[in-house]
């Protein structure tokens, strides 16, 4: 059969195979792995949402947790329910209509996602002449200044206090499915015309714009796109982690995203999937680090600090020995695994 | 059928004016050469007519169309298309790759179409990998096609940068030196080839060289740049023996080449 | 609101801005000569109190040598950071840079919760600095009048050396034109370290009078005023001495006027700082007071 179909067949294996995976997930794992799977999924759609950003279009925004807040207040205002939201702002009031709407959970994603979009979009404009170092300043503005804002309204977002109590939704279905989502979406643009288009900005915007590639539209393209998972993702973390507060989205987030795209490799999808899930589960296990431990009757204080500590040495690490990172460019695909296995096939088609 | 007219443009940059009061028109399958010494205002030129600077003044029509500051992507979409003086190419994407670049601006798929694997989109991608191959066969390069772009020799990263060029369908054609850093026999092979393209796609060419055996070989009207401002124009004859010329910029060789 | 509060108020303001101006000065000379933005300066001034906290505790020095040693040794670590987290990135894409500058700050933050805990300590302060005195019929704090007076010192320093010497020199070509500078037979790299050393020194004076004047040390105390700095680099100039001072005056006078004048808005003060900045770079990249 043609190699296109066959690859097609190959990936609804894939689906179906993590299907079944939740399903007996749900059944039989403990909760505490089920809350890392989730975690994983949560960042690997983060992930993935920043490497279109930064890695393949080349704009190396710090904004991402922005657009996160974003997603996450957006969809929680929309699924509280009124009672859950006048005991959440019992100083000030939410202000109407918000206080007596509610609405399935999905819809409150998909409305997250396109007003996160839209504001990944505005944040893109300004950026379109800025680079490098000055990009991650504006972006990174950006982001505090939503920060900031957020903590101030009130009687919008309940300020400081943040949300709590929030209804958990967010379960291996959404994580997973949205994961998937997020990983289709963005290798289905990186592989086309579109794609292509955006990592020419990245290599040389000069070039790409003499070349008839609008540079307007391609970033706010991949800003507006980026920012839509973000959200997303902003979302499902907030569902799951139950309390939302403007600090939940600070630049430490962002920087534990920043670590997972630098180390699974600028411009590798399949990179930043691996080095999602190798580092949510070092987070996980680095956080039994910072509490106390007794082993053996041995009581071991616990090391506040450490987990970050871990992380900025990976940083250091990755950028000054391995500045590829896990995968540099590369991708992983049904069609490079063929060739490993099958390498007369590959002489064959060299051939050609 | 007027292509291209530059009339009278200016470029200033603060008190420096780089080019003064350029005047040309081209008709339909023009080959012309564009010459002069470094720093007249070549490049300068070429960055006007691609919209990479707005002139300070006057216009320029392309078909009769004014496209004075429009953006650098509006123009190429229009059928203006370039190659560089220092090659520019996208490094780390496949020689493939970089053509195919250059067919994105007339795509006809939206992103969304292309998200969803949409057929007509599916069906637009093939026809942009056989025109991309056919494009690298004509530079004699579809042998490399999965090579990093910044991997080949240099006189293979410049025949890339033409196929890259064409791959956008342009009806003007601005080489800028591509016979930089060739030897003899490349250079005879590259007056060859762009002769071939141009009949090929009905080209409009303009040609900036200092290599003086391809000017006057390939090239039916010249126009001398000093200072930023025509110190001639005409056939490769009469600039030979325009003493204007000859002082500004010749020198003895070129009267060899007649 | 009265004469005095008004006048008292002002003080205040020109006092941080000093303070802000020491530190953004460290920004911009990384800058002007790297192009990159040191993102760990702040830490590094935080570091520095800590220095000057733990040679009196452990080490029981008298409060002056103290402080030397502090500035001696953050010049240290400034310089060590540039040595192992930039030095090898010289030749690496932009991104590289930026991530190794950031990677540091945290690093050099968590570092810091981790060895000497994430609870805020008391810094030492002497007590001639905690007098208040009167001027002009005015109540000043005396860290207040102490610090425009070290820092201006500090400012005439090393104005000297960047015009007068062969180092501060070696700065500026680098600083014009790297390239021409490094086959001119300058030595980068040691002109580089030498650039890092008087940024970090300046942080860490800026950063015992900034104890002094509050006298609580955290690892994360680093943050707020590096921003702010930074902030103040940037739109005054970036690459510029005289924008960064100038800057920092901006910056700390804005920072003190709008809590006082607009309180309404004072929860927003940190979006402001960035709304400046945007616009700054957006509208005028080279900065409010020009270039160098």
């Amino acid at each position: 059969m043609k190699k296109k179909n066959l690859y097609f067949l190959l990936n609804i294996s894939v689906v179906i195979l993590i299907t079944f995976f939740i399903i007996i997930a749900n059944k039989n794992l403990d909760s505490y792995v089920i809350r890392i799977l989730n975690l994983c999924a949560i960042y690997i759609i983060l992930g993935v949402s920043l490497n279109l950003i930064n890695g393949f279009t080349g704009q190396f925004s710090l904004g991402h947790a922005g657009f996160m807040a974003i997603g996450a207040y957006v969809s929680a205002l929309l699924y509280m329910s009124p009672e859950l939201k006048e005991a959440n702002y019992f100083i000030t009031p939410l202000i109407w209509p918000l206080s007596v709407i509610q609405i399935p959970f999905v819809f409150s994603l998909i409305i997250a996602g396109l007003i996160s979009a839209g504001v990944g979009f505005l944040v893109g404009v300004p950026c379109l002449r800025l680079k490098g170092d000055y990009l991650a300043i504006v972006t990174f503005g950006f982001s505090e200044i939503i920060r900031v804002t957020f903590n101030n309204l009130q009687n919008v977002t309940n300020g400081p206090i943040g949300l709590k109590g929030l209804p958990i939704y967010t379960n291996l279905w959404w994580s997973f499915g949205i994961a998937i989502l997020t990983v289709v979406v963005v290798k289905n643009l990186i592989n086309s015309s579109y794609g292509r288009a955006l990592k020419s900005i990245r290599e040389n915007e000069t070039a790409a714009e003499a070349m008839g590639v609008s540079l307007f539209f391609h970033k706010s393209l991949a800003f507006a796109i980026g920012a839509f998972f973000a959200g997303l993702g902003g979302a499902l973390l907030g569902s799951f982690i139950m309390t939302i507060d403007p600090n939940t989205f600070s630049f430490l987030l962002t920087f534990q995203l920043i670590v997972i795209v630098i180390v699974g490799g600028l411009g590798s999808i399949t990179g930043t999937i691996i080095s999602a899930i190798i580092i949510t589960v070092l987070m996980e296990l680095l956080r039994s680090v910072e509490a106390p431990m007794n082993i053996f009757g041995l009581h071991l204080p616990g090391v506040p600090g450490m987990r970050m500590l871990v992380f900025a040495i990976l940083l250091m690490t990755v950028v000054l020995f391995f500045k590829k990172g896990l995968m540099g460019k590369k991708e992983w695909s049904w069609d490079g695994l063929f060739k490993k296995i099958f390498p007369m096939q590959r002489e064959i088609e060299k051939g050609n | 059928m007027s292509v291209l007219k530059a009339d009278n443009i200016t470029m200033q940059f603060g008190g420096l004016t780089a080019v003064s009061k350029f005047f040309i028109e081209l008709k339909e399958g023009e080959l012309v050469g564009l010459i002069g010494p470094n720093g007249a205002g070549k490049t300068t030129i070429f960055n006007m007519l691609t919209g990479t600077y707005k002139p300070t003044k006057g216009k320029i029509y392309f078909y009769n169309k004014e496209i004075n500051g429009k953006g650098v992507d509006r123009i190429t979409s229009l059928g203006i298309a370039r190659t560089f003086q220092n090659i520019r190419l996208f490094s780390d994407l496949s020689v493939l790759d970089n053509v195919k670049v250059g067919t994105h601006v007339h795509i006809k798929s939206s992103v969304w179409k292309t998200i969803t694997h949409w057929p007509s989109y599916l069906y637009e991608e093939e026809k942009i990998h056989e025109r991309a191959i056919d494009l690298l066969k004509i530079v004699h390069l579809e042998n490399l096609k999965n090579h990093l772009a910044g991997s080949l020799p240099y006189g293979e990263q410049r025949r890339l940068e033409i196929a890259r060029a064409l791959a956008t369908s342009p009806k003007l054609l601005l080489l800028d030196e591509p016979a930089a850093g060739m030897n003899p026999q490349e250079s005879k092979d590259l007056m060859k080839f762009i002769t071939e393209i141009q009949n090929r796609f009905q080209l409009t060419i303009i040609l900036i060289e200092h290599d003086m055996k391809v000017v006057m070989g390939i090239c039916r009207r010249i126009v001398v740049l000093d200072y930023g401002k025509t110190i001639a124009e005409g056939n490769p004859s009469e600039i030979q023996n325009n003493p204007e010329v000859i002082k500004a910029y010749l020198g003895v060789e070129a009267t060899n080449y007649a | 609101m009265t004469y005095n509060a008004l006048l008292q108020n002002l003080s205040n303001g020109i006092s941080l801005g000093f303070l802000f101006a020491l530190i953004a000065i460290g920004y911009s000379m990384v800058y002007g000569i790297l192009n990159l933005i040191n993102f760990a300066h702040g830490d590094i001034f935080m570091m520095a109190t800590f220095f000057a906290y733990y040679a009196i505790i452990i080490f029981s020095l008298p409060w002056g040598l103290a402080f030397f040693v502090a500035i001696f040794l953050t010049i240290l670590l400034g310089v060590s950071v540039d040595r192992f987290a930039y030095r090898p990135l010289r030749n690496s894409p932009r991104i590289s840079c930026l991530c190794s500058a950031i990677g540091m700050s945290f690093l050099l933050e968590n570092f810091a919760i981790v060895v000497f805990g994430g609870r805020p300590k008391a810094f030492f302060r002497p007590e001639i600095f905690t007098k208040m005195h009167t001027l002009f019929g005015v109540r000043i704090h005396s860290v207040s009048i102490i610090t425009p007076i070290i820092a201006i010192l500090a400012l005439l320093v090393l104005t000297y050396i960047v015009h007068r010497t062969k180092v501060g020199l070696a700065m500026r070509a680098i600083s014009r034109d790297f390239d021409t500078a490094n086959l001119m037979g300058i030595n980068i790299n040691k002109t580089i370290a030498f650039t890092f050393a008087i940024g970090s020194a300046l942080a860490a004076i800026g950063a015992i009078l900034w104890a002094l004047r509050y006298p609580q040390i955290y690892p994360y105390m680093g943050i707020f005023p590096g921003w702010r700095a930074f902030a103040a680099a940037i739109m005054g100039g970036i690459g510029s001495i005289r924008g960064a001072t100038l800057g920092g005056f901006l910056v700390g006078i804005l920072t003190i006027m709008i809590v006082v004048f607009l309180p309404a808005l004072a929860g927003y003060k940190d979006a402001f700082i960035f709304i400046g900045v945007i616009v700054v770079l957006l509208f005028k990249p080279k900065g409010l007071f020009g270039e160098e």
